[in-house]
Formats: C-alpha cells, sequence, structure tokens
C-alpha cells in the first residue's frame, strides 16, 4: 500500500521545485514530510489517524481540541500544510474550524465522520472542504491527502494568472505545473482508487483543472506577459504564505464591499487594500475562499455573481440588473407559471413573492427581484442553513430558519418559499415540502435573474445589504441571498440528478407543471445545482457539459457519480473562476445544479445555462425546457434527509 | 497457542464482533509499534466506557434529550467504527434511529443491548490480546499461522 505513494514522493522528489519550509512551492518531498494537523475529539480515532499518517510518511500533529489545533495554526501559519478535522466536536463545530482556516491560513483542509449523509458531506463541500473522508479512515484515503495540497498551491500560483490573463508561472511555475500534471496524472489512477473511501472532489478537479488550467495559464503566459510582473516572480519563488489577520480581514473585506462583492477584483481589491507586500495572488485566493465563505453563507457563489450579474444584467431593467426583467420575462415566456405561479404566490401570502409573482411584465418582475434578493440577502445573514444547502433541505430550512430568526427577511424569504411550496400543492400536489415545479417555474426565471441578479445584480440592486453585511460578518447577507437565489434557482432547474439534493425533483425547470416526481427529482437536481452554484460561479461550461453528459444517466445511480462529479466540477469550477467570467458563471451555476443527474434535467439544464447569457437566450431555453417536458423522476430521491441537516 | 490466538481472532470475525477495519489496525502494528493493536482497543474501551457513562445518565434523567443522547451516540459509533467493532457500532445505529424517532423506548432498549455487546467485546478482545501477547506479539501481527 504505501509502496506506490513513496513510488510517487519518488517521482515527487525529482520536481525542480523544493519544498521550503513555507511549503509554497511544489514539494520535492511529498508525499512524505506532509505536515498534516489531525483535529478529532475522539481520542481513538485520533490515535489511529496519526499511526496511518505516520505510515505514510508525514509529519503529523495530533489536537483533541478546535480551539487548540486553531491557535496551533494561528502561531505556526506556515507549520502545517494540510488540517484533517473531524465534524462533530464538543467545543468547536469542525465546519467553523474549516472556515476559520480557509480564511485565516489558506490551508486545506479535510473533513471526516463517521456520518456520510449527503447533507454533511455537501456541508463540507460548501464550507470549502477539499476532502470528506467517511470513518473508518482507511490507509488509502489518508495516502493522497497530499493532492490537495498541491492542487490549492497550483491554484494560488495560477489564479493571478487567470484573472490578469497573465500567465503567473514563469519558468520554474510552469516547470512546476507541468510536474504536478504529471503527478497528478500519475496519482489519478490511483486516486480513483482510493476514491471509494472519500468523497473526493478533488481528483476528478485536479485532473480537470489541472488540464484546462495549465494550458491556459501557459497560453495567457504566451499571449500576455505584461502582468507579469514582480507578483508572478514572487509567486514563483518562494512566497511567502500571507498571514490574513483579522485586520487585513477586515481591511480585505471593506475592500470588497466598496467596489461590490460582485465587482471585486483581485487587483482592485488590492489597490484599495494598500497593504505593503500584499500580492494580487494573496488575494485572489482569499478573495476566492472568502466567496466560498460568502456562497455558503447565502447559498450563492459569488465567484461568478459578478460575471453572472452582467450577463444577466444586459438588457434589463437598469435598476435591477438584467435579472429582473428576466423575471418577469421568463415567467411571462413560460407562460404556464407565470400568471398561475404569480398568481398562488401572491395567493399564498408571500409579502415578497407575490411582488414577484405579480410582474407579468418586466418592471413587475425586476422589482420582484429585488426585493427578492433583498429578502434574500437580509435572510442570507439569518439563514445559515442556507450555507451552500442544496435546495431540497432549503425548504425546510427556510422555514426553520425563520422560526429560529425571525427575521423580516426571512421570514419573507421564507415566505417566498412557503410561496413557492404553497404553489406546488396547489398545482401539482406535491407532497414534497421542497418547492414544486410550478414554483419552480416562475421561480426558475426569478432565480435566474435572481442567480445572475445575486452574483452581479445582487451587489448592485443590494449593495447596501450586501455590504452592509459584509463587514460585520461574511456577506452573510450577500450569501444567504445569493444561496437564496441559487437554491431557488436550482429548484427551478430541472436538474434532477442531483445526487446531492436528496430531494428529488427540487429542480424542474421544466416542470412548471412537473409532477411531484418531477419536481422532487428537479428539486434534487436544483440542490446540486444550488450546490454547485455555490461552489463556484466561474464554472466552466465544460464542467457544466461534463457533468451534463455524464448526468445523462439515472439520476439516482449518478447521485454517486454526481457528487463526486460535482464536486469535481465544483472544485475546477472554483478553480477555474479567475479564469472565466461572464456567462459561465451561469452556466456553471445551473452547472452545478444539474450536474446532478438526470438526463433530461442535464440537457435541459445545459440549455437553459448556456442560454443564460442573455435573457432572451434564457427565455428560449426556458421555454424550450417547458417544452421538454417533464425533467422526470429519474431521481427518485427520497426527499433530502433535512433531518440530518444541522439547523 | 498461536494457532489458538489465530483460532479466536478468526472466530471474532466471523460472529461479526469485528469487521476489516481491524484488520486495517493490524496493518499499522510494526516492530516499532508492536502493541498497537491493543493499545488502540484499550484507549477504546477506556473512553468508550466514559461515553457510556455519560449516556446512562443521560437516560436516568428521563428527560430524554434526543438531540444530546445522538450526539454522544454519534461519538461513540465513531470510535468503534474506527476500531471495527462490528455489533456495537449495528446497536449504536439503532439507537441513534430511535433518538431520532423520539422512541425513548427504543432507546432504553438498545442501549442496554449495546452495553451487553460492548462488554462482551471487551471480554473477548482481552482474551484476545492476552493469549496474543503470550504467544507472541509479533508472530500473532506478522506471520501466518
Amino acid at each position: 500500500m504505501m509502496n506506490p505513494l513513496n513510488g510517487r514522493g519518488g517521482g515527487l522528489g525529482g520536481s525542480s521545485s523544493g519544498k521550503n519550509q513555507g511549503g509554497e512551492s511544489v514539494v520535492e518531498m511529498f508525499p512524505s514530510g506532509l505536515r498534516v494537523l489531525v483535529v478529532d475529539d475522539d481520542p481513538t480515532c485520533l490515535v489511529i489517524l496519526e499511526k496511518m499518517l505516520r505510515t505514510c510518511l508525514y509529519e503529523v500533529t495530533k489536537c483533541n481540541r478546535a480551539e487548540m489545533a486553531l491557535s496551533l495554526l494561528r502561531k505556526n501559519k506556515h507549520g502545517f500544510d494540510i488540517v484533517i478535522s473531524d465534524v462533530h466536536m464538543p467545543d468547536m463545530d469542525g465546519f467553523k474550524l474549516l472556515e476559520h482556516v480557509g480564511l485565516e491560513m489558506d490551508l486545506p483542509v479535510i473533513m471526516m465522520s463517521a456520518d456520510d449523509s449527503k447533507s454533511v458531506v455537501l456541508k463540507g463541500v460548501t464550507h470549502g472542504a477539499v476532502d470528506y473522508l467517511i470513518k473508518p479512515v482507511r490507509m488509502e484515503a489518508l495516502k493522497n491527502i497530499w493532492q490537495h495540497v498541491v492542487r490549492k498551491r497550483r491554484i494560488e500560483w495560477s489564479m493571478p494568472t487567470t484573472t490578469h490573463s497573465g500567465s503567473v508561472e514563469e519558468t520554474t511555475g510552469e516547470r512546476q505545473q507541468q510536474q504536478q500534471q504529471q503527478q497528478r496524472e500519475a496519482v489519478s489512477a490511483d486516486d480513483d482508487d482510493n476514491n471509494s473511501s472519500s468523497v473526493n472532489e478533488g481528483n476528478n478537479n485536479n485532473n480537470n483543472w489541472r488540464s484546462s488550467s495549465g494550458s491556459s495559464s501557459r497560453k495567457r503566459k504566451d499571449e500576455e506577459g505584461e502582468e507579469q510582473g514582480d507578483e508572478e516572480d514572487a509567486s514563483n519563488l518562494k512566497k511567502p504564505r500571507v498571514v490574513w489577520s483579522v485586520e487585513l480581514h477586515q481591511q480585505f473585506v471593506a475592500a470588497v464591499n466598496q467596489l461590490g462583492v460582485e465587482k471585486a477584483v483581485p487587483k482592485k481589491i488590492l489597490e484599495l487594500m494598500n497593504v505593503p507586500g500584499l500580492t494580487r495572488e494573496n488575494v485572489a485566493s482569499h478573495l476566492q475562499k472568502y466567496r466560498i465563505y460568502l456562497r455558503r453563507l447565502g447559498g450563492v457563489s459569488q465567484h461568478h455573481q459578478g460575471s453572472l450579474n452582467n450577463s444577466f444584467m444586459t438588457g434589463q431593467d437598469a435598476s435591477f440588473g438584467s435579472l429582473p426583467t428576466l423575471n418577469a420575462f421568463d415567467l411571462q415566456a413560460l407562460g404556464q407559471l407565470p400568471a398561475q405561479s404569480l398568481a398562488q404566490l401572491q395567493a399564498s401570502g408571500l409579502t415578497r413573492p407575490a411582488a414577484l409573482v405579480s410582474k407579468p411584465g418586466f418592471p413587475g418582475g425586476s422589482t420582484t427581484i429585488v426585493d427578492e434578493r433583498s429578502i434574500f440577502s437580509f435572510d442570507n445573514s439569518k439563514m445559515n442553513l442556507l450555507h451552500g444547502v442544496p435546495t431540497g433541505m432549503e425548504p425546510r430550512q427556510l422555514a426553520g430558519l425563520q422560526q429560529q430568526h425571525g427575521m423580516t427577511i426571512q421570514q419573507q424569504i421564507a415566505a417566498v418559499r412557503a410561496g413557492h411550496s404553497l404553489r406546488r400543492p396547489q398545482q401539482q400536489t406535491f407532497s414534497r415540502p421542497q418547492q414544486s415545479s410550478s414554483i419552480r417555474q416562475p421561480m426558475l426565471p426569478n432565480r435566474v435573474s435572481e442567480i445572475s441578479g445575486f452574483s452581479s445584480g445582487r451587489s448592485s440592486s443590494i449593495p447596501e445589504s450586501s455590504s452592509r453585511v459584509l463587514p460585520t460578518s461574511y456577506a452573510n447577507l450577500s450569501t444567504q441571498q445569493q444561496s437564496l437565489a441559487f437554491s431557488n434557482f436550482q429548484q427551478e432547474l430541472p436538474v434532477n440528478s442531483f445526487p446531492l439534493a436528496s430531494a428529488p425533483g427540487l429542480l424542474s425547470l421544466r416542470k412548471p407543471h412537473s409532477s411531484a416526481s418531477e419536481v422532487n427529482s428537479s428539486e434534487a437536481g436544483f440542490t446540486t445545482s444550488s450546490y454547485d452554484m455555490l461552489f463556484s460561479s466561474r464554472q466552466n461550461d465544460w464542467d457544466l457539459r461534463s457533468m451534463l453528459s455524464s448526468s445523462h444517466q439515472d439520476a439516482f445511480s449518478n447521485s454517486e457519480a454526481y457528487s463526486s462529479s460535482r464536486n469535481n466540477n465544483n472544485t475546477s469550477r472554483n478553480q477555474q473562476q479567475q479564469q472565466q467570467q461572464q456567462g459561465m458563471v451561469s452556466h456553471h451555476q445551473v452547472y452545478g445544479n444539474g450536474g446532478g443527474s438526470s438526463l433530461k434535467v442535464k440537457s435541459e439544464t445545459m440549455a437553459f445555462h448556456e442560454q443564460y447569457s442573455n435573457q432572451e437566450d434564457l427565455m428560449s431555453a426556458l421555454l424550450k425546457q417547458e417544452g421538454i417536458g417533464p425533467v422526470d423522476t429519474e431521481f427518485d430521491f427520497d426527499a433530502y434527509s433535512i433531518d440530518d441537516i444541522p439547523v | 497457542m498461536q494457532r489458538q490466538v489465530a483460532l479466536i481472532k478468526q472466530s471474532l470475525f466471523d460472529q461479526g464482533y469485528l469487521d476489516e477495519q481491524f484488520m486495517e489496525l493490524e496493518e499499522l502494528q510494526d516492530d516499532a509499534n508492536p502493541n498497537f493493536v491493543e493499545e488502540v482497543a484499550t484507549l477504546y474501551f477506556k473512553d468508550s466506557a466514559r461515553l457510556i457513562n455519560n449516556i446512562e445518565q443521560a437516560l436516568e434523567r428521563g428527560s430524554f434529550d434526543f438531540n444530546r443522547l445522538d450526539n454522544y451516540m454519534h461519538q461513540f459509533k465513531g470510535s468503534s467504527t474506527s476500531i471495527g467493532a462490528s455489533k456495537v457500532k449495528t446497536e449504536c445505529t439503532m439507537f441513534r434511529e430511535y433518538c431520532r424517532a423520539g422512541n425513548a423506548e427504543g432507546c432504553l432498549r438498545t442501549f442496554k443491548q449495546l452495553k451487553k455487546e460492548h462488554a462482551t467485546l471487551r471480554k473477548k478482545l482481552e482474551q484476545y490480546f492476552q493469549l496474543a501477547r503470550q504467544a507472541g506479539p509479533k508472530e500473532i501481527a506478522r506471520r501466518p499461522k
């Protein structure tokens, strides 16, 4: 068992870059010598893990309390390469630790738990975990954790390249990349084998990302060397890891808010922050994580928000950005839902939705969108549940949130959701708590707009609220909004095969009229979508496509593949965030949802997504989807096990 | 003697007390840590005894805070899984099911069963380790008989 690992390590050793103490460059000694911090309150597990990791020739530090782990990490920011943490811990939630580590130290974190329910795994993904291991953890799963370190470094290196269209890597970097790629290729085979015990989003993503980013970064390098400068040089060389102190982070958040979450690009943030010694790459990678955080909170990925918003916003209500119009327009275009759904929504007594629904025309729609957005933004802050939780969960959560938080916005949002759900029963006697397809449809356009709006529009329409929130708490609002948007959107999406979304039928773009089963599938798809959307706004089309194509299978059976592919997509999407901007977001986002299984959903989703860039296109996509017929219940998902979702 | 030890171990597997995770642990055992498995098992029983105590107290209180019970049990299940205590793990799962269903009666019943399984496993493993030590730890872990 160890042999391949050692072999790989040997291969890695041949790479040009050496492993420095800062762990910045590709590690020569990878995987041996990898400095791992293990956090688990269970002493038995801790001891076993330690032994396993030592056998992998890693350097292990174990910790049974999250607080201690954090202080250890803070004291020695560059002392560790990767963190493995249990989910359930008495003193601090594993996900919270994950967030902290991600934001403060920018280290890859692997979550693990005996709990293998999709909801928790999803939570791990949305919180930015690079992997999720299911206990009992086996050696094979631990052997390859080094890949996450390498991958992350590559992302950091290439991020400036993608965003600034300049290749970060110069010769050294490229070499490193190539080596990494080779390593990855070598590893991927093993990785596939070792995926069994873990929900591994890294492998596939890695491959995808590597090939795409590698080539793209290389290409960029060739094309434009202008952006290359000290930053690139610095990144190639030993780059001291930036410690994101609370102050620094506040500065960062302030800069982001000033620019607008969606419009915030690393370069501008860097300028605003005006911190000497801070590089664009630092900011870029931090922004990425921050967005993941926000997304988790708001359920909407912010990465591509800007792009998404932009694409949607064009040609639409100026005030809202394209989204609003889309809603109304879409609704109308959809024809099926709009009137009904609107009416229903209104009837359901949703404060917001009614507004939303009542937009038969563009103008109306836009307003609604804005409202929704604002609703969402507020809810986001409160709706913790929405953190990247797929739609399946959202309805429940929404309800839960409402109860818990009692925030007006949340209530509104809940109302919106409830409206949706109300609609469902009305329209389809959908037993599921999740929104019915009928709701979906009207939602879809809304969502789309919302989603796009969220990413970009949201920020624009609700900049205040977002900014408000941002400074205080990682843009809870915006994130939530986004997540809401996403969730809604996703639900709309007919991505039935969303494996993660245990609630099948979450999505169903096509299913405005879809039956309950469809709804279920759509929901499922939705969940996925939302999930994906949360993850990476920048997902590339190819991600989507691959997802879609791969998802052309029985939704249910795909769930597994889906989740992993989704993960991959998400990961790759994240990676590509920097690279891609417009339009892709929508794709990705939708894709994320659709990544799920349902074949139909996927194709439809794809169509849907692809059309996203244009309102008209969106409309036609929607229409097309409408006509496609029920997504069908490929995904016979059971309702998303909300019970498992810690609310 | 070694054969005896091997037989005991085999029976533990056959009867479902242990699963392949236990074998993983054994593979981790080496010359540097010749008693690794036993150490882990000891640690497990110590920790799980504490958890059982907590659960017991919580149950005795009669308030049936299912959330809390579920949390305890999740921990318990985690460690049991890590050591490969298969039957104990099954009881844990059942207990959690009852918790989720809010079935106090079921919880109590399952908990009793769980304690029994736990005690049985403990005894059997103690016996196993004792024999193994007598037979020669390295041989047990390494040499097939």
